[in-house]
């Protein structure tokens, strides 16, 4: 479409300016709260043990994700020998691709105009918004996959293996549970769902989808845990049994990589959470808010609410990770299709018959 | 069999009830537990900059004293290297010369002063032993080498440094 536009000879510079700058952000902001996401684990957890965390490097040791990063950059690089060096190679990059592909479809804000342009905080408003992310979202196990597989490494296909069952068996329920919330909703596009989510009341009723669909809510959450490979499922990478899983062969970035791949893919899934069912860029008051300030300001009110969203969900995340033990590898499977797959579908059927039997009257 | 303490507890193997089955009840419970210890005093010391207090019988690396003057009190006489029980100290003794009475405060002393500190179990016994009040242990932690000869105190590292004289 842009091709054709060029060929024809008028395109919109501005567009692409303001699409080119806003990806940059988008891209270098997930990268820099990844980064102290690193930084923020290590103090969770050291404060939920009673301990102070990294404390040196820097102020309250906030360069620690800096030396860290240029630690892991500086490290020797070792591609086994035995290992298929393409896909060996492949599988970070996988990893990180996907993870930073699905902050294209986020509404970051309301759209806001300048010099008579309308300018929305949403790189792409495709109409299949959900389904994108979780097309990429289940690509990102192929990261995992094929570097554990091309590591040669007994350890690195086992965690492979398990890595792939585990995304496929909680994608289920987390898709499930997903379609008793596009129901309400009656849109995939992200966008639509957020702003029907507009304010924090309407019609005697929370408008975020938390209170209308807090069971889901419960699945969805339980299936990100596990999509993320964060603990209490951090099964394919789990030191007792797998030594390190499907990165032990990694080393210097490649592992930096599969390790920062985790923490964007952390962030972005708080996003989604927040966007679906925290109601996105959407606080209490703020129609009231919107008359009392300039637009581009109530934008950025709008961003910083989200943001303070995605941060608590990130701190939640963690705490899970630090509180709760690691599942066995079949109580993973019992809980993901003997208990989440049938609630989900339960929710799902309620949910349909509650908008059947009271909501369409 | 007859308990010793009645502090044991029978594990409990009965089949889990519904709310444990769903495991949020007890999810909830730890996090609880985990989100309080955030408002708990730290335990870590931040080792340089704030160091622990030593009780006041602390037993850490040993000094060899000095009198008033400034002269070296050990004797060499080997009441230390004969109580140590772990057999780490080593000394020769010399006689004084004339002309450094400013320097020993004995006839006799000890040319060469030597503690394995490998060997040294800092049970402070050289301490007690010691007629003349020369040798003490402080509250300094013996630090850490990179080879076995430096863990050998010379008296040089022993001595403490001569308050008369200067720099």
């Amino acid at each position: 479409m842009l091709l054709l536009q060029a060929a024809a000879g008028h395109v919109d510079w501005g567009f692409i300016i303001e699409k080119v700058i806003l990806i940059t952000v988008i891209l270098f902001g997930s990268l820099g709260i990844a980064m102290y996401a690193t930084w923020a684990e290590r103090k969770v957890a050291a404060i939920m043990q009673d301990r102070i965390g990294p404390s040196r490097a820097g102020i309250f040791g906030l360069a620690q994700p800096l030396a860290d990063g240029i630690k892991l950059f500086f490290k020797e690089e070792i591609i086994p020998d035995r290992s298929t060096r393409f896909i060996f190679i492949l599988g970070p990059c996988l990893a990180m691709l996907t993870a930073t592909m699905t902050s294209a479809v986020m509404p970051w804000g309301p759209d806001f105009t300048i010099g008579g342009r309308t300018i929305a905080l949403q790189v792409a408003d495709i109409n299949i918004g959900i389904l994108f992310v979780f097309g990429v979202v289940s690509l990102g196990v192929y990261g995992v996959m094929l570097g554990g597989w091309a590591s040669n490494n007994k350890f690195s296909l086992l965690s492979s293996i398990r890595a792939a069952s585990q995304a496929i068996s909680y994608e289920l329920a987390m898709g499930i549970s997903l379609i008793a919330l596009l129901m309400m909703t009656g849109s995939l596009s992200l966008r639509d769902i957020v702003q029907q989510q507009h304010g924090f009341w309407h019609d005697g009723y929370f408008s975020w989808n938390f209170f209308k669909q807090p069971l889901g809510f419960i699945i969805f959450l339980t299936c990100s845990f596990a999509e993320l490979n964060r603990a209490p499922f951090d099964l394919p990478e789990c030191e007792s049994e797998l030594n390190m899983g499907y990165h032990q062969e990694y080393s210097s970035m490649k592992l930096g990589f599969y390790l920062f791949a985790e923490y964007i893919n952390m962030f972005v899934s708080s996003a989604i959470i927040c966007t679906l069912f925290f109601g996105g860029y959407n606080f209490p008051f703020m129609d009231q808010v919107m008359q009392a300030v300039p637009p581009v300001l109530f934008s950025a009110i709008c961003i910083m609410a989200l943001m303070t969203k995605i941060v608590f969900m990130i701190l939640f995340f963690m705490a899970v990770r630090w509180t709760l033990p690691r599942f066995r590898y079949d109580q993973l499977m019992r809980l993901g299709w003997r208990s989440l797959i049938p609630l989900a579908l339960v929710n799902m059927v309620v949910t349909g018959g509650v908008i059947l039997w009271t909501l369409k009257k | 069999m007859e308990k010793l303490t009645n502090r044991s507890v029978q594990v409990d193997r009965s089949p889990m009830t519904v709310s444990e089955r769903m495991y949020l009840p007890g999810i909830i419970k730890g996090m609880g537990i985990t989100i309080g210890h955030v408002f708990k005093k730290k335990a870590t010391v931040s080792y340089p900059e704030e160091k622990r207090p030593f009780s006041p019988v602390f037993r850490g690396l040993h000094i060899l004293n000095r009198d008033e003057q400034g002269r070296e009190r050990c004797t060499a006489c080997g009441l230390c290297a004969l109580a140590c029980p772990a057999e780490a100290i080593t000394m020769e003794a010399a006689e004084r010369k004339p002309g450094e009475e400013n320097l020993y405060r004995e006839e006799k002393y000890a040319a060469k002063y030597e503690i394995n500190m490998l060997r040294c179990i800092f049970c402070g016994y050289c301490e007690e032993a010691c007629p003349k009040d020369a040798v003490y242990l402080t509250e300094t932690v013996m630090p850490a080498n990179y080879n076995r000869k430096s863990f050998i105190y010379k008296k040089d590292d022993l001595l403490i440094p001569n308050p008369n004289k200067q720099g």
